[in-house]
């Protein structure tokens, strides 16, 4: 791959709700990301586990900073905590 | 092969050898995700072999693929397919191909335009493709080697091919 990447990444699922909620955030920051889109079945996710530990998406990795990352509501405080504005 | 006229595709105003191939940005699936990607990304890491093809369902996809997975041009260059199948017809297509290239999703057809080889399909209604096409690429994606289907149905010359990709790679 180029070095011209994108710091995070994201690893979704269309249309599911929890990782609009995270792609709202990311926007909302103003966040250069990009989106890796998994299958629906759970099984079917292995790359997720191999960078999370499990398969449920949202996940993200951030290079920003190192951290990987699942659950929307844990990823969402991060982001508020690391990118919002208050800093 | 047959003793009939295989019917004649009308002529492709493609993009040919030495001309620079068009970018483009387009979900690129490979056996687990997909990810926007842009052609130029590929290429930036060296010569790619960019191949269209029919629908994933249609046997000349099946029949392609199988050759191209078998002669391992994989170890020479990036090779990359390109049809109108969506994202998850592609992932099933790498699982049951057993094959570790990945392809473009562009279901609108748009590339296979701009590339200059579309063509629609007879029976069913609203659909385009890009007819069967194979475009040999270099760093700056100056075309290298051009082949496009001018029947239909009509397969590559793999053994060209490789030899194209020898001396170009």
């Amino acid at each position: 791959m180029s070095t011209d990447q994108p710091p995070i990444t994201l690893y979704r699922l269309q249309a599911c709700p929890y990782c609009e909620r995270v792609v709202r955030k990311l926007q909302e920051y103003d966040l250069d990301y990009q989106s890796r889109f998994v299958e629906p079945m759970h099984s079917d996710r292995n790359v997720v586990k191999r960078i999370s530990g499990k398969r449920s998406v949202p996940a993200i990795v951030d290079e920003n900073t190192g951290v990987t990352m699942s659950e929307s509501g844990n990823i969402v405080d991060y982001l508020d905590k690391t990118y919002g504005g208050a800093a | 092969m047959v003793d009939f006229d295989v019917v004649e595709l009308e002529e492709a105003d493609h993009v040919e050898v030495g001309e620079q191939a068009p970018d483009f940005v387009r979900p690129l699936v490979n056996d687990e995700y997909w990810q926007n990607t842009s052609l130029s990304e590929l290429t930036d890491d060296g010569p790619v072999l960019l191949v269209f093809h029919p629908m994933d369902g249609a046997f000349p996809s099946t029949y392609i693929w199988n050759e191209l997975r078998d002669r391992e041009l994989g170890e020479q260059l990036t090779v990359v397919g390109c049809s109108i199948s969506d994202p998850y017809a592609h992932k099933r297509f790498i699982g049951e191909r057993g094959m570790d290239y990945r392809l473009f999703s562009d279901p609108s057809a748009k590339v296979a335009r701009e590339y200059g080889i579309d063509h629609e399909l007879d029976g069913m209604a609203g659909i385009r493709e890009p007819r069967p096409a194979v475009f040999l690429l270099d760093e700056e994606r100056t075309v290298q080697y051009a082949w496009v289907a001018s029947q239909w149905p009509e397969f590559p010359d793999y053994d060209e091919i490789e030899s194209a990709v020898e001396s170009h790679t």
